[in-house]
This record gives C-alpha cells, structure tokens and sequence, in this order.
C-alpha cells in the first residue's frame, strides 16, 4: 500500500513503509492534559532522607534479598537477587544505611504492604565502586549485552514492568521483522515519555542503536503521538535513516502495543499470543533510554522519569525521581499540594488507581503521579442498570463484547467469560468511560481476571498437594513393608537357633519318661512298709485303692 | 425402487463400516472416572468426608457409595463442577461433615513445641520439618489446611491461621459496596500537607 515513488529501495525500510497508517477499532479521542506539565524542564528530585525500595517491582518472581539492617550500601548496589528466569535485581537508588528490611506500604490496588528495604541516605550519593565497566557494546555478543541489561536491573517502563531481557531474548532464529519505540503517551496528563524524548533524545537513539544490535530487525519505528510536535522534530534531527519517526493520530489508546502494531503494519497480535510471534518486539522509549544508559554508562536503573500532575499539585512538571522516593516527597518536589486535593492516584486516569497513602514509593513501573481534585475527576455517579446500548463495543479496542464480559465477570461465569476473550482485555477503560450507566465494568473484568488466576494456582498447588500425599502414602507404606520384612527375618532367625534347643530339651525329657516306664515295668509296682499294719490302718489303704479304681487316670480329664 | 433401496442400503453400510473404524482407530483416551472427580477435589486430604483422602473419596463417588456434597474445603465450588462432571443435580453442601471456610494453613509455635514428632505423623502431605526433641515448622506453602495435625499435638502449640493476603493472590473486589479499586471510583485520603 505503501510503494508511491519508492520503487528502487524494495522492501529496505524507508519512511514510506510505514506512511500510510492502519487504524483499530474504538478507541477514544480524550482531552490530552499533557501540556500541563510540559512547560517546566525535567528536574531532578533530590534525595529523600528515606528510601522505600520494593522487592518486586516487575511482573514476575520477587527477588531476593541480600542485605541486612545496619548495612552500609552504595547507589548502583546490587541489594536483591533475582529469582527465576522472569525476574531482575533490585539495586539500592543512593547510598545509605538500610535500616530496616520490612512490609511497607506499596503501589498497589488492593493497599497491602510489601517486603522493602528502607535505606537511609547520607546525601552522598556515592556510587558503587565495583560496577562493571563494558567495551563498545558493538563488539559484544547478543547473550553478554542481555545479561548486562539484566543485571541493570531495566524493566519495561511504559507501566507493565516486565524484564526487558526477556522480552528481548528470542527462541527461535527467525529474523525479527519490526522494533516498534512506542513513545505513543495517549493517556491524559502522562508526559514523561514526551518530555525524555524532547530533552535526552540522544540517549533515546543511542539505546534504539544498541537495541537494533541486539535484534537486528529489518525495520525500526519510533511511534510518537501527533501533539508531540517537539519530540518528533527532536528525533527527526537525531535519527539515521534505519530509524523511522513516525506519528500516529491522538486516539487513546493508540500507545498499546498491540494497537500501535496495528496502527503501523495493519497486522493484529493473534488473540492470547505475543507481538513477538510475529517478528515483532516493541519498547518503550524509557526503557531505551534505560538500555543506553546501562550499556553505555554502566548505570544500572536507580532513577525514572515520572510526571507529577494533576489539578492537585501546585507545580505540575517531570522530575527524575530515584526509585523508592516516597510519592509524598515527589509531590513536594512539584510545589507540594494545593488545598483542594481530592485523590492520589499512580498511573494515569484511564487506566491508574488510587493509592490509600501517600507514603507509597516511587517503583520502576511508576510513570505519573496524579492528584486529582474533586472538580477533575469528580466520584462516580452510582451505577444503574445495563441498558445494552452497545456503546461499550463500538469503543473496545480490543474489538471484545465488553457487555457480555461483563454478564459472565459478575456471575462470577469465569469459564464463560474466558470464551470471550477475558484476557483480551488491555483493561484501558474506554467501555467504563462511554457506559452511560456508569457501570465500572473495567473493575468486573480485572475481578474475573485475578479470580481466574487464582483458581489456577489453586489447581497448582492442589496438584502438589495430591503428589505429595501420593508420595506420602508409598512412604508408609514402604516402612511398613520394611519392618514387617525385617521382623520376618527376625524370627526365622530365632526360631532357627531356638529350635535345635528345643528339641534337645524334648528328647531329654521324653528319654526320662522312657527310662520310668521301661523301670515300671520290670519291676512291677511293690508295697514297702505294709508288714505291721493295724487293721485300721489296712482298711484305709483298702479304701484309697478303691477310690483309685474309680477314678479315671490323670489325663483323661 | 429396488435401486433406490440398495443404494441406500450400500451407502448405510459403508458409512457404518467408516464410522465403526474410525471409533476404535481415532479413539480418545480419557482419564478414568476416579481420576476425572480427583482432579476436582481440592487434595486437601483432611478426612472430613469420611474417607481417608480425596482419592479414596473420589473411588467411593465413583462407585455410587459416597455424595457428591461431602467436601467442606471444595465448598459449593467443587459440588458443582462434580455435579457437572457426573450430569448430577447440584446439592447443598452437607452440614455433616463441616462448614465451607476459607483456606487456613497452621503454624507451630516454636516456643512451646516439645518435638513429639507426632504431628509430623499426622500431616498426609509431609508439610511439617524436624526431628524428634527438636523444634518443627510447618512448611507453609506445602500446609493443605486440613488441621490433621492439631489434635495429636500434646501441648497444643499449633494454631489454624488465615491465609495471609498478598499482592499476589489478592483478587480484585467487584464493584459495589467497596468504592476501593478503579482509578474512576477510588477515593483515598490523601494527608494535606
């Protein structure tokens, strides 16, 4: 569709490739509010007296902690190792002492706490001493560069946080096709992406350099939304020509990957599947940054861009905050809170929540912070029923029946609510945004979600549970067996050796009474002593003989 | 007539002979009954059904001698899919054998355990580590929650504790009595500096 006059290159990617965008499906044209916090420059936030640094700050396995209360640490230390293959380590954000590894509060919809490591900070700020140092990445393998962007600790930084190094790491040897650079910010207020392409374009391309020599993809975009007039004219300047700048119209939510993807190549990622399936692999443009700074500079990642905004703050602007600064301190750094605050929320607000405290750090998937006032974001009108106006479809990008997820999700029908596509949802919230009965649909579908994700560890562990009784009982048995087979050889023993005793003893005895019998009856049985017997006395023995008769021998009882 | 009648004739044993091959050739093993209503159970293995595990519960459903609503720690969960399973009508669960709760696991406390061992005798899936006259823990993420263990204990130092609720296993609420959760309906309290 694209092959206007380019007819000499062939398929070598130039701009005109990707010229002619697709479209998706729904989607909505949201007021931006970016520039909000776009007229002050990036600055840096300072260091907090106190640190909040979480153990797990990815999708994927917690890591493991390495350090203890009382332990002096440096910025760029390692302070948790990663556990499993989907994990990264968590590094200390300045140096301090840790004072203490326990539960804190932590950016999460549900409130709960989560084990962190607090560090006090001495204002030093001193690096690690022992940090790697690495050659031109150009002369390094593919496994060695990813090892290092692990070791960095870099996780997707468009607000999934998962570990880049495994995004990255490819199975198969087919030829990546596309690195897309989503710089695409369509969700209102959000402005960190636009405002690091503008100021730190450099480290931007740098990174797409290192990551376009780790995946040799035959393409490379930058996808940047079209009300980022500066950032593109920035990246348009310092691109080479294997990297495309392309902008996409505003359309929320065109910065989702698999919307983005469709926007620029018109294919969609097959239901359930990954853009990586199709020789595609998108990042955000954070996370090149983040490449380039680990790979180039050695820097692991200690410190974000996040955009503290909203009609909540005096000072709406971007700040490079180290992870685990209190959100409280971020917003202080901002001018602090203007009085008629209402709500804190982390993320944006189509697709953030709220936070129930302030106290809640800064984490590596943390992009905005957001404090809304009442006027803004007023609450929610009560929801009333479902008049099934469709409108919720028109509007799904991910072309889901948002009505239907939402009949299943709320009678609790899991196994139904999978059939229609459930964990298609990229939960951006436009089906709740439309619903003219303020139903909170997007809060049904994510209920359906964890509900489902828990039946399945559930299933998980009663499988182990059932192998372990298994294994259980053959151990009982077994013992069993054994004692019984020992037992067994026990007294084949004893008796073996009894027996001939035995016997012996038999023989002996039964010889005596042989010896008696033989005796009696040689000799027959003669009465002593009966020569002078009174007549009395001659009677009595007469009597006992006759009694004698009667009475049947010993043995015949 | 007569064609019409063979032809047909011919066409039935043909498509019977097809069909009567590709049963016995294209034939899908399934698991046997009792596996099929074990894999249903939640393998807690307490006993509270009367048989000495889920196993031996799954073999006395399958042989018609025990009901489908005997399980307190599937609840109405298990009792449906079981029902669904064997085409039976779902029933309540039976107050008999115990009240459906949440998932509990237990723990020993370690300051007053004597190191009988006898709890460890008692745990069907081996989710309690020591030795004798030494302390034991219960290995929490192996402990089924059947509470097997609690009555042997001599110095009563196990207690039954909740599951504790994580950022990994929480489940979101839905909507309505909570105003927690999405961004659109959360409200939080935000300390005015």
């Amino acid at each position: 569709m694209a092959s206007v006059t380019n007819t000499d290159s062939g398929d070598r990617g130039t701009a005109s490739r990707f010229e002619h965008l697709d479209r998706f499906h729904g989607g909505l044209v949201l007021p931006g509010l970016h520039e909000m916090s776009t007229s002050l420059p990036i600055s840096e936030a300072g260091i907090p007296p106190l640190l909040i640094i979480p153990l797990l700050q990815h999708i994927g396995e917690t890591a493991e902690c390495l350090v203890k209360a009382g332990e002096h640490v440096h910025k760029g230390q390692i302070i948790a190792a990663p556990k499993g293959r989907v994990s990264v380590p968590v590094h200390a954000s300045s140096s301090g002492t840790v004072v203490a590894v326990e539960e804190r509060p932590f950016p999460h919809p549900s409130g709960l706490s989560f084990p962190s490591v607090i560090i006090e900070t001495d204002g030093r700020d001193e690096w690690d001493e022992r940090r790697y140092t690495l050659p031109d990445y150009r002369q390094l393998s593919r496994v060695r560069l990813l090892d290092h962007i692990r070791a960095a600790g870099i996780v997707g930084l468009g607000g999934a946080g998962f570990p880049t190094q495994v995004k990255l790491s490819r199975d198969s040897d087919d030829r990546i096709e596309l690195l897309v650079i989503n710089g695409v910010e369509c969700e209102p207020y959000i402005s960190c992406d636009n405002m690091l392409l503008r100021e730190r374009t450099r480290e931007v391309i740098e990174g797409v350099r290192i990551l376009q020599h780790i995946l040799q993809p035959r393409d490379c975009v930058i996808a940047v939304e079209a009300d980022m007039r500066e950032a593109e004219a920035a990246l348009r300047a310092a691109a080479d020509s294997s990297i495309n700048v392309i902008s996409v119209p505003e359309r929320y939510p065109s910065g989702g990957e698999r919307q983005l993807i469709k926007l620029l190549t018109g294919r969609e990622v097959p239901s359930q599947g990954f853009p990586s399936d199709m020789g595609i692999i998108c990042q955000n443009v954070g996370t090149s940054a983040a490449v380039y700074r680990a790979i180039v500079r050695s820097h692991p990642l200690v410190s974000r861009i996040v955009t503290v905004t909203g009609g909540g703050v005096k000072q709406p602007r971007n700040l490079e905050v180290l992870i685990g600064t209190p959100f409280s301190y971020a917003v202080e750094a901002s001018g602090g809170y203007k009085d008629d605050v209402d709500r804190l929320l982390m993320g944006g607000p189509m697709m953030g929540f709220a936070v129930s405290t302030d106290e809640v750090p800064v984490i590596k998937a943390t992009n905005c912070i957001l404090a809304v006032t009442r006027e803004e974001m007023p609450p929610p009108e009560p929801p009333l029923p479902c008049i099934r106006c469709g409108k919720c479809t028109e509007v799904c990008p991910a072309e889901l029946l948002p009505q239907q997820l939402y009949w299943y999700a709320r009678s609790e029908n899991l196994d139904a609510a999978q059939d229609y596509s459930l964990f298609d949802c990229i939960e951006c919230g436009c089906c709740a945004y439309v619903c003219p009965s303020h139903i909170p649909l997007v809060q049904y579908y994510r209920h359906a979600k964890t509900e489902v994700w828990n039946n399945e560890k559930q299933r998980q562990a009663s499988d182990i549970a059932r192998e372990r009784h298994r294994a259980h009982q053959e151990r009982l048995e077994r013992i069993k067996r054994e004692r019984a087979e020992r037992l067994a050889r026990k007294k084949r023993a004893i008796s073996g050796k009894d027996g001939a005793r035995k016997d012996a003893k038999q023989a002996a005895i039964q010889a005596a009474l042989d010896r008696v019998k033989k005796k009696k009856e040689l000799e027959g049985i003669t009465r002593r002593n009966v020569d002078n017997l009174t007549a009395e006395q001659a009677e009595k023995i007469r009597e006992v003989d006759s009694r004698r008769q009667h009475k049947p021998p010993p043995g015949e009882h | 007539m007569l064609t019409a009648l063979l032809t047909l004739g011919a066409l039935a044993t043909l498509i019977g002979l097809v069909l009567g091959y590709a049963a016995i050739r294209f034939r899908v093993e399934s698991d046997p009954i009792v596996i099929q209503i074990d894999k249903l159970l939640p393998q807690t293995q307490c006993g509270q059904c009367t048989y000495p595990g889920c196993r031996p519960y799954a073999e006395a459903i399958a042989a018609g001698e025990a009901d489908i609503n005997q399980c307190p720690p599937g609840g109405e969960s298990t009792i449906q899919a079981l029902a669904d399973l064997l085409g039976l009508d779902p029933k309540p669960l039976n107050p008999e054998h115990g009240e459906h709760s949440e998932k509990t696991v237990v723990v020993i406390d370690e300051q007053v355990c004597i190191g009988c061992t006898l709890c460890i005798q008692a745990c069907p899936v081996d989710a309690i580590l020591g030795a004798p006259k030494q302390m034991h823990t219960v290995i929490e993420a192996e402990c089924t929650g059947c509470d097997l263990c609690i009555p042997p204990c001599p110095v009563e130092c196990i207690d039954i504790v909740p599951v504790r609720e994580t950022i990994t296993n929480w489940i979101w609420p839905l909507p309505g009595d909570t105003l927690a959760g999405t961004a659109g309906i959360a409200r939080s309290e935000i300390e005015a500096h």
